[in-house]
Protein backbone atom coordinates (compact mmCIF):
# COMPACT_ATOMS: atom_id res chain seq x y z
CA UNK A 1 0.00 0.00 0.00
CA UNK A 2 2.93 2.47 0.84
CA UNK A 3 3.69 3.48 -3.26
CA UNK A 4 0.12 3.46 -4.25
CA UNK A 5 -1.44 6.68 -5.48
CA UNK A 6 -4.85 7.78 -7.11
CA UNK A 7 -7.95 6.03 -6.85
CA UNK A 8 -5.85 2.56 -6.15
CA UNK A 9 -5.13 4.33 -2.70
CA UNK A 10 -8.40 5.41 -1.79
CA UNK A 11 -9.79 1.65 -2.53
CA UNK A 12 -7.92 0.41 -0.54
CA UNK A 13 -9.47 2.00 2.04
CA UNK A 14 -12.83 1.54 1.52
CA UNK A 15 -15.28 -0.27 2.86
CA UNK A 16 -15.74 -2.90 -0.18
CA UNK A 17 -18.54 -4.62 1.84
CA UNK A 18 -20.78 -1.58 1.80
CA UNK A 19 -22.95 -0.73 -1.10
CA UNK A 20 -21.12 1.34 -4.16
CA UNK A 21 -21.36 3.26 -6.04
CA UNK A 22 -22.18 5.26 -2.61
CA UNK A 23 -25.30 7.41 -1.86
CA UNK A 24 -24.24 10.82 -2.83
CA UNK A 25 -25.66 12.37 -5.95
CA UNK A 26 -24.03 12.59 -9.13
CA UNK A 27 -21.33 15.34 -8.53
CA UNK A 28 -21.95 15.93 -5.01
CA UNK A 29 -18.87 16.82 -3.79
CA UNK A 30 -18.50 14.90 -0.39
CA UNK A 31 -17.29 12.32 -2.08
CA UNK A 32 -14.25 14.41 -3.04
CA UNK A 33 -13.95 14.94 0.55
CA UNK A 34 -13.90 11.39 1.51
CA UNK A 35 -10.86 11.20 -1.10
CA UNK A 36 -9.31 13.66 0.34
CA UNK A 37 -9.33 12.79 4.17
CA UNK A 38 -8.04 9.25 2.95
CA UNK A 39 -4.86 10.81 0.89
CA UNK A 40 -4.29 13.36 4.79
CA UNK A 41 -4.25 10.31 6.51
CA UNK A 42 -2.01 7.90 4.40
CA UNK A 43 0.09 11.11 3.87
CA UNK A 44 0.85 11.03 7.35
CA UNK A 45 1.56 7.50 7.63
CA UNK A 46 -1.42 6.75 10.41
CA UNK A 47 -2.72 3.41 11.01
CA UNK A 48 -6.39 2.75 9.90
CA UNK A 49 -6.58 1.78 13.24
CA UNK A 50 -5.06 5.33 15.08
CA UNK A 51 -8.11 7.07 13.12
CA UNK A 52 -11.54 7.69 14.29
CA UNK A 53 -14.23 9.17 12.44
CA UNK A 54 -17.34 10.33 14.19
CA UNK A 55 -19.92 12.02 11.66
CA UNK A 56 -22.77 13.50 12.50
CA UNK A 57 -26.42 13.13 10.76
CA UNK A 58 -26.73 14.33 6.94
CA UNK A 59 -25.59 13.66 4.12
CA UNK A 60 -21.92 14.33 5.04
CA UNK A 61 -22.56 12.30 8.30
CA UNK A 62 -22.86 9.00 5.79
CA UNK A 63 -19.10 9.71 4.56
CA UNK A 64 -18.20 8.02 7.73
CA UNK A 65 -19.58 4.84 6.45
CA UNK A 66 -17.76 4.15 3.24
CA UNK A 67 -14.01 4.37 5.33
CA UNK A 68 -12.31 1.14 6.86
CA UNK A 69 -11.16 3.75 10.30
CA UNK A 70 -12.94 3.38 13.43
CA UNK A 71 -15.88 4.91 12.72
CA UNK A 72 -19.02 6.42 14.87
CA UNK A 73 -22.37 7.05 13.03
CA UNK A 74 -23.61 9.75 16.20
CA UNK A 75 -26.84 12.28 15.74
CA UNK A 76 -27.50 14.93 14.37
CA UNK A 77 -25.58 17.79 15.65
CA UNK A 78 -23.75 16.06 18.52
CA UNK A 79 -21.30 14.56 16.69
CA UNK A 80 -18.46 17.15 18.23
CA UNK A 81 -19.88 15.49 22.10
CA UNK A 82 -19.14 12.05 21.95
CA UNK A 83 -15.47 13.67 19.54
CA UNK A 84 -14.60 14.95 22.78
CA UNK A 85 -15.43 12.07 24.89
CA UNK A 86 -13.41 10.02 22.53
CA UNK A 87 -10.45 11.98 22.65
CA UNK A 88 -10.31 12.46 26.67
CA UNK A 89 -10.32 8.91 26.90
CA UNK A 90 -8.00 7.50 23.96
CA UNK A 91 -5.99 10.89 23.89
CA UNK A 92 -3.38 9.13 21.40
CA UNK A 93 -6.41 8.19 18.98
CA UNK A 94 -6.81 10.98 16.05
CA UNK A 95 -10.19 12.24 16.25
CA UNK A 96 -11.66 13.46 12.93
CA UNK A 97 -15.15 15.11 12.75
CA UNK A 98 -17.32 14.86 9.70
CA UNK A 99 -20.41 17.44 9.96
CA UNK A 100 -22.68 19.58 7.41
CA UNK A 101 -23.25 22.84 7.31
CA UNK A 102 -26.92 22.19 8.98
CA UNK A 103 -25.31 19.84 11.53
CA UNK A 104 -22.24 21.76 12.78
CA UNK A 105 -23.96 25.46 12.70
CA UNK A 106 -27.44 25.67 13.25
CA UNK A 107 -28.42 22.06 15.67
CA UNK A 108 -24.39 21.74 16.54
CA UNK A 109 -23.66 25.84 16.49
CA UNK A 110 -23.36 25.43 20.51
CA UNK A 111 -21.03 22.42 20.05
CA UNK A 112 -18.61 23.93 17.90
CA UNK A 113 -17.99 27.26 19.49
CA UNK A 114 -17.48 25.33 22.75
CA UNK A 115 -15.69 22.73 21.10
CA UNK A 116 -13.57 25.35 19.27
CA UNK A 117 -13.22 27.91 23.20
CA UNK A 118 -12.02 24.73 25.11
CA UNK A 119 -9.63 23.33 22.39
CA UNK A 120 -10.72 19.40 22.39
CA UNK A 121 -7.84 18.08 19.80
CA UNK A 122 -10.02 17.28 17.53
CA UNK A 123 -9.91 18.10 13.29
CA UNK A 124 -13.49 18.82 12.56
CA UNK A 125 -14.25 19.16 8.81
CA UNK A 126 -17.11 21.11 7.86
CA UNK A 127 -18.34 19.84 4.57
CA UNK A 128 -20.27 22.83 3.75
CA UNK A 129 -22.53 23.30 0.94
CA UNK A 130 -25.35 25.86 2.01
CA UNK A 131 -28.22 23.87 2.54
CA UNK A 132 -29.88 21.00 4.22
CA UNK A 133 -29.06 18.50 1.48
CA UNK A 134 -30.19 15.16 2.95
CA UNK A 135 -33.76 16.58 4.20
CA UNK A 136 -34.86 18.34 1.01
CA UNK A 137 -33.14 21.51 0.76
CA UNK A 138 -34.29 23.66 3.53
CA UNK A 139 -32.10 26.71 4.23
CA UNK A 140 -29.08 26.84 6.45
CA UNK A 141 -27.20 28.88 8.35
CA UNK A 142 -25.03 29.30 5.61
CA UNK A 143 -27.67 29.66 2.52
CA UNK A 144 -26.10 32.99 0.88
CA UNK A 145 -28.83 36.35 1.42
CA UNK A 146 -31.14 36.62 -1.69
CA UNK A 147 -30.65 32.91 -2.74
CA UNK A 148 -33.25 30.08 -2.98
CA UNK A 149 -33.98 26.66 -1.37
CA UNK A 150 -37.25 25.29 -0.67
CA UNK A 151 -37.52 27.24 2.44
CA UNK A 152 -37.06 30.36 1.15
CA UNK A 153 -38.41 30.23 -2.53
CA UNK A 154 -38.57 33.71 -2.60
CA UNK A 155 -35.16 34.70 -1.13
CA UNK A 156 -33.04 34.19 1.77
CA UNK A 157 -33.66 37.23 3.95
CA UNK A 158 -31.48 36.15 6.97
CA UNK A 159 -27.73 36.98 6.99
CA UNK A 160 -25.08 33.65 6.85
CA UNK A 161 -22.51 32.84 9.04
CA UNK A 162 -19.20 32.85 8.40
CA UNK A 163 -17.90 29.44 9.70
CA UNK A 164 -14.37 30.71 9.35
CA UNK A 165 -14.97 34.13 11.21
CA UNK A 166 -17.23 32.23 13.54
CA UNK A 167 -14.45 29.81 14.69
CA UNK A 168 -11.68 32.13 14.57
CA UNK A 169 -13.68 34.18 17.29
CA UNK A 170 -14.08 30.93 19.29
CA UNK A 171 -10.66 30.82 19.48
CA UNK A 172 -9.92 27.36 17.48
CA UNK A 173 -6.28 26.06 17.47
CA UNK A 174 -6.00 25.80 13.54
CA UNK A 175 -8.80 27.47 10.94
CA UNK A 176 -8.79 26.79 7.06
CA UNK A 177 -11.17 26.76 4.33
CA UNK A 178 -10.64 24.92 1.13
CA UNK A 179 -12.78 23.40 -1.71
CA UNK A 180 -13.61 20.34 -3.33
CA UNK A 181 -11.83 21.97 -6.77
CA UNK A 182 -8.52 22.84 -5.53
CA UNK A 183 -8.71 19.29 -3.71
CA UNK A 184 -4.36 19.24 -3.43
CA UNK A 185 -4.75 21.63 -0.91
CA UNK A 186 -7.30 20.45 0.79
CA UNK A 187 -5.20 17.48 1.39
CA UNK A 188 -2.63 19.69 2.92
CA UNK A 189 -5.46 21.37 5.12
CA UNK A 190 -6.68 18.04 6.55
CA UNK A 191 -3.21 16.95 7.14
CA UNK A 192 -1.90 20.04 8.95
CA UNK A 193 -5.60 20.22 10.97
CA UNK A 194 -5.19 16.98 12.30
CA UNK A 195 -1.56 17.13 13.12
CA UNK A 196 -1.74 20.61 14.53
CA UNK A 197 -2.61 20.17 17.91
CA UNK A 198 -6.02 21.43 19.91
CA UNK A 199 -9.11 22.36 17.87
CA UNK A 200 -9.13 22.22 14.17
CA UNK A 201 -11.50 23.31 11.48
CA UNK A 202 -11.37 22.55 8.10
CA UNK A 203 -14.48 24.15 6.03
CA UNK A 204 -14.86 22.53 3.04
CA UNK A 205 -17.03 24.38 0.37
CA UNK A 206 -19.01 21.24 -1.50
CA UNK A 207 -21.63 21.33 -4.33
CA UNK A 208 -24.71 20.41 -3.70
CA UNK A 209 -26.50 20.26 -7.02
CA UNK A 210 -29.88 18.66 -5.95
CA UNK A 211 -30.76 20.55 -3.13
CA UNK A 212 -28.87 23.74 -3.51
CA UNK A 213 -27.20 24.16 -7.35
CA UNK A 214 -31.01 23.54 -9.02
CA UNK A 215 -32.37 26.48 -7.37
CA UNK A 216 -30.11 28.90 -7.90
CA UNK A 217 -28.17 29.53 -11.30
CA UNK A 218 -26.32 26.38 -11.81
CA UNK A 219 -27.65 24.33 -14.46
CA UNK A 220 -25.72 21.09 -13.89
CA UNK A 221 -22.84 20.18 -11.07
CA UNK A 222 -20.19 21.08 -13.08
CA UNK A 223 -21.17 24.84 -13.23
CA UNK A 224 -20.78 24.72 -9.29
CA UNK A 225 -17.22 23.84 -9.71
CA UNK A 226 -16.77 26.03 -12.85
CA UNK A 227 -17.87 28.86 -9.67
CA UNK A 228 -15.48 27.23 -7.04
CA UNK A 229 -12.64 27.09 -9.36
CA UNK A 230 -13.49 30.86 -10.63
CA UNK A 231 -14.83 32.62 -6.74
CA UNK A 232 -12.43 30.96 -4.70
CA UNK A 233 -9.39 32.57 -4.46
CA UNK A 234 -6.38 32.54 -1.66
CA UNK A 235 -6.54 34.80 1.31
CA UNK A 236 -3.01 36.41 0.48
CA UNK A 237 -4.77 37.18 -3.25
CA UNK A 238 -8.20 38.49 -1.39
CA UNK A 239 -6.64 40.40 0.45
CA UNK A 240 -5.21 42.44 -1.88
CA UNK A 241 -8.58 43.06 -4.02
CA UNK A 242 -10.61 46.33 -3.65
CA UNK A 243 -13.93 46.24 -1.35
CA UNK A 244 -15.83 46.22 -4.27
CA UNK A 245 -14.03 43.07 -6.01
CA UNK A 246 -14.05 41.10 -2.96
CA UNK A 247 -17.93 41.06 -2.97
CA UNK A 248 -17.74 38.43 -5.57
CA UNK A 249 -14.84 36.42 -4.15
CA UNK A 250 -14.75 34.14 -1.36
CA UNK A 251 -10.52 33.51 0.28
CA UNK A 252 -9.41 29.97 1.21
CA UNK A 253 -6.45 28.88 3.04
CA UNK A 254 -5.27 29.14 6.15
CA UNK A 255 -6.89 31.74 8.75
CA UNK A 256 -5.32 30.55 12.14
CA UNK A 257 -2.59 28.50 13.01
CA UNK A 258 -1.71 28.56 16.59
CA UNK A 259 0.38 25.41 18.77
CA UNK A 260 -1.34 25.80 22.34
CA UNK A 261 -1.92 22.67 24.03
CA UNK A 262 -5.27 20.76 23.64
CA UNK A 263 -7.73 20.21 26.53
CA UNK A 264 -7.07 16.25 26.44
CA UNK A 265 -3.64 17.27 27.30
CA UNK A 266 -3.87 19.82 29.79
CA UNK A 267 -6.27 17.28 31.23
CA UNK A 268 -3.54 14.37 31.34
CA UNK A 269 -0.71 17.13 32.34
CA UNK A 270 -2.96 17.62 35.75
CA UNK A 271 -3.91 13.91 36.26
CA UNK A 272 -0.15 13.35 36.55
CA UNK A 273 0.82 16.34 38.80
CA UNK A 274 -2.44 15.14 40.46
CA UNK A 275 -1.03 11.66 40.91
CA UNK A 276 2.45 12.61 41.64
CA UNK A 277 1.35 14.91 44.49
CA UNK A 278 3.35 17.85 42.81
CA UNK B 1 2.56 7.37 -11.95
CA UNK B 2 5.07 9.94 -12.51
CA UNK B 3 5.15 10.10 -16.33
CA UNK B 4 3.65 13.08 -16.93
CA UNK B 5 4.15 12.44 -21.11
CA UNK B 6 1.93 12.10 -23.60
CA UNK B 7 0.69 8.71 -24.35
CA UNK B 8 1.96 7.14 -21.60
CA UNK B 9 -0.84 6.22 -19.49
CA UNK B 10 -3.48 3.71 -18.77
CA UNK B 11 -7.39 5.69 -17.97
CA UNK B 12 -10.10 2.88 -16.92
CA UNK B 13 -13.55 4.00 -16.14
CA UNK B 14 -15.23 1.55 -13.51
CA UNK B 15 -19.22 2.06 -15.76
CA UNK B 16 -20.80 0.58 -12.14
CA UNK B 17 -19.44 3.31 -10.47
CA UNK B 18 -19.60 5.92 -12.80
CA UNK B 19 -22.47 8.43 -11.78
CA UNK B 20 -22.18 10.43 -15.26
CA UNK B 21 -21.53 13.84 -13.25
CA UNK B 22 -19.76 15.08 -16.16
CA UNK B 23 -16.70 16.40 -13.96
CA UNK B 24 -13.90 14.70 -15.80
CA UNK B 25 -14.99 15.26 -18.98
CA UNK B 26 -15.30 19.14 -18.39
CA UNK B 27 -12.48 19.75 -16.77
CA UNK B 28 -10.06 17.17 -18.23
CA UNK B 29 -6.92 19.32 -19.73
CA UNK B 30 -6.72 16.64 -23.60
CA UNK B 31 -9.99 16.17 -23.15
CA UNK B 32 -9.63 12.11 -22.78
CA UNK B 33 -13.29 11.52 -21.68
CA UNK B 34 -16.94 12.22 -22.66
CA UNK B 35 -20.51 11.02 -21.37
CA UNK B 36 -21.92 8.48 -23.72
CA UNK B 37 -25.58 8.44 -24.73
CA UNK B 38 -25.95 6.41 -21.12
CA UNK B 39 -24.69 9.10 -19.28
CA UNK B 40 -21.55 7.49 -18.67
CA UNK B 41 -17.82 8.89 -18.78
CA UNK B 42 -16.31 6.33 -21.79
CA UNK B 43 -12.60 6.98 -22.54
CA UNK B 44 -12.34 7.83 -25.96
CA UNK B 45 -8.70 9.31 -26.55
CA UNK B 46 -6.56 7.58 -24.16
CA UNK B 47 -3.33 8.21 -25.86
CA UNK B 48 -4.01 12.30 -25.36
CA UNK B 49 -3.44 11.47 -21.35
CA UNK B 50 -1.01 13.58 -19.93
CA UNK B 51 -1.56 12.09 -16.36
CA UNK B 52 -1.99 15.02 -14.66
CA UNK B 53 -4.20 13.28 -11.78
CA UNK B 54 -7.62 15.93 -12.20
CA UNK B 55 -10.07 13.11 -12.80
CA UNK B 56 -8.78 10.85 -10.69
CA UNK B 57 -8.58 13.44 -7.35
CA UNK B 58 -11.89 14.89 -8.43
CA UNK B 59 -13.70 12.07 -9.21
CA UNK B 60 -16.72 11.89 -6.66
CA UNK B 61 -16.96 8.23 -7.41
CA UNK B 62 -13.59 6.96 -7.44
CA UNK B 63 -14.55 5.51 -10.65
CA UNK B 64 -11.49 6.42 -12.75
CA UNK B 65 -8.14 4.97 -12.79
CA UNK B 66 -5.15 6.23 -14.23
CA UNK B 67 -1.75 3.87 -14.84
CA UNK B 68 1.42 4.11 -16.45
CA UNK B 69 1.39 1.74 -19.31
CA UNK B 70 4.24 -0.02 -18.14
CA UNK B 71 3.39 -2.28 -15.07
CA UNK B 72 0.26 -2.11 -16.06
CA UNK B 73 -1.55 -4.77 -13.55
CA UNK B 74 -4.80 -3.57 -11.94
CA UNK B 75 -4.93 -3.85 -8.24
CA UNK B 76 -6.70 -6.68 -6.74
CA UNK B 77 -9.56 -4.27 -5.06
CA UNK B 78 -9.87 -2.73 -8.48
CA UNK B 79 -10.28 -5.66 -10.24
CA UNK B 80 -12.90 -6.73 -8.38
CA UNK B 81 -14.55 -3.73 -9.33
CA UNK B 82 -14.31 -4.46 -12.81
CA UNK B 83 -15.34 -7.91 -12.78
CA UNK B 84 -18.38 -7.44 -10.77
CA UNK B 85 -18.93 -5.05 -13.60
CA UNK B 86 -18.29 -7.44 -16.28
CA UNK B 87 -20.76 -10.21 -14.87
CA UNK B 88 -23.71 -8.28 -14.84
CA UNK B 89 -24.47 -6.85 -18.26
CA UNK B 90 -26.82 -3.98 -17.37
CA UNK B 91 -25.70 -0.29 -17.93
CA UNK B 92 -27.73 2.51 -16.17
CA UNK B 93 -29.13 0.00 -13.55
CA UNK B 94 -26.63 2.11 -10.47
CA UNK B 95 -27.98 5.71 -11.30
CA UNK B 96 -31.45 5.00 -9.49
CA UNK B 97 -28.91 4.83 -6.42
CA UNK B 98 -27.36 8.41 -7.40
CA UNK B 99 -31.03 10.55 -6.57
CA UNK B 100 -31.30 8.52 -3.23
CA UNK B 101 -29.71 10.91 -0.72
CA UNK B 102 -31.52 13.77 -1.56
CA UNK B 103 -34.74 12.62 -2.42
CA UNK B 104 -36.33 14.59 0.28
CA UNK B 105 -36.83 11.51 2.58
CA UNK B 106 -34.52 11.59 5.67
CA UNK B 107 -32.41 8.97 6.81
CA UNK B 108 -31.28 10.82 9.67
C1 LIG C 1 -32.25 15.96 16.26
C2 LIG C 1 -32.53 15.93 14.79
N1 LIG C 1 -33.11 17.01 14.21
C3 LIG C 1 -33.33 17.03 12.89
C4 LIG C 1 -32.99 15.97 12.12
C5 LIG C 1 -33.27 15.99 10.63
N2 LIG C 1 -32.10 16.22 9.84
C6 LIG C 1 -31.37 15.21 9.33
S1 LIG C 1 -30.09 15.73 8.39
C7 LIG C 1 -30.53 17.36 8.62
C8 LIG C 1 -29.78 18.49 7.98
C9 LIG C 1 -28.72 18.09 7.04
O1 LIG C 1 -28.03 19.21 6.59
P1 LIG C 1 -26.46 19.35 6.76
O2 LIG C 1 -26.07 19.14 8.16
O3 LIG C 1 -26.04 20.64 6.13
O4 LIG C 1 -25.89 18.10 5.95
P2 LIG C 1 -25.95 17.79 4.36
O5 LIG C 1 -27.06 16.80 4.19
O6 LIG C 1 -26.19 19.06 3.65
O7 LIG C 1 -24.62 17.20 4.07
C10 LIG C 1 -31.65 17.46 9.43
C11 LIG C 1 -32.29 18.73 9.82
C12 LIG C 1 -32.40 14.85 12.74
N3 LIG C 1 -32.00 13.78 12.05
N4 LIG C 1 -32.17 14.86 14.07
S1 LIG D 1 -16.08 12.21 -12.64
FE1 LIG D 1 -16.37 10.04 -12.11
S2 LIG D 1 -18.57 9.79 -11.76
FE2 LIG D 1 -18.28 11.76 -12.80
S3 LIG D 1 -18.55 11.25 -14.98
FE3 LIG D 1 -16.36 11.11 -14.56
S4 LIG D 1 -16.01 8.94 -14.04
FE4 LIG D 1 -18.20 9.30 -13.91
S1 LIG E 1 -5.08 12.23 -15.83
FE1 LIG E 1 -5.51 14.31 -16.60
S2 LIG E 1 -5.16 14.14 -18.80
FE2 LIG E 1 -5.36 12.04 -18.04
S3 LIG E 1 -7.52 11.56 -18.30
FE3 LIG E 1 -7.27 12.33 -16.22
S4 LIG E 1 -7.73 14.53 -16.36
FE4 LIG E 1 -7.35 13.78 -18.45
S1 LIG F 1 -28.64 15.95 -1.65
FE1 LIG F 1 -26.88 17.28 -1.96
S2 LIG F 1 -25.51 16.83 -0.25
FE2 LIG F 1 -27.00 15.14 -0.38
S3 LIG F 1 -25.98 13.59 -1.66
FE3 LIG F 1 -27.24 14.86 -3.00
S4 LIG F 1 -25.82 16.45 -3.76
FE4 LIG F 1 -24.88 15.53 -1.95
MG1 LIG G 1 -25.42 20.92 4.19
Amino acid sequence: MVDMKGTQLIHEYLRHNKKFPHVFCAGCGHGIVLGSLIRAIHGLGLKKDEVCVVAGIGCSGRLAAYVDFNTVHTTHGRALTFATGIKMAKPGMHVIVVMGDGDSMAIGGNHLIHAARRNIGVTALILNNNIYGMTGGQCSPTTPSGSFSMTTPLGQMEQSFDCVELCTAAKANYVARGTVFHVKKLDKMIMEGISNPGFGVVEILTPCHTQYGRKNKYKTPVDMYKMLKKDVIDIERYNKLSEADKAAKTPAGVFVQKDESGLEEKFYEMAARCQGGV
Amino acid sequence: MSVKRKGNSTVTIFPDWCKGCGICAAFCPAKVMELNDQGKAVVLREEECINCGFCELHCPDFAIMVRPKVNDEIPAVCRAVLEKAARKPKTAASDGAAEKAGSGKQKG
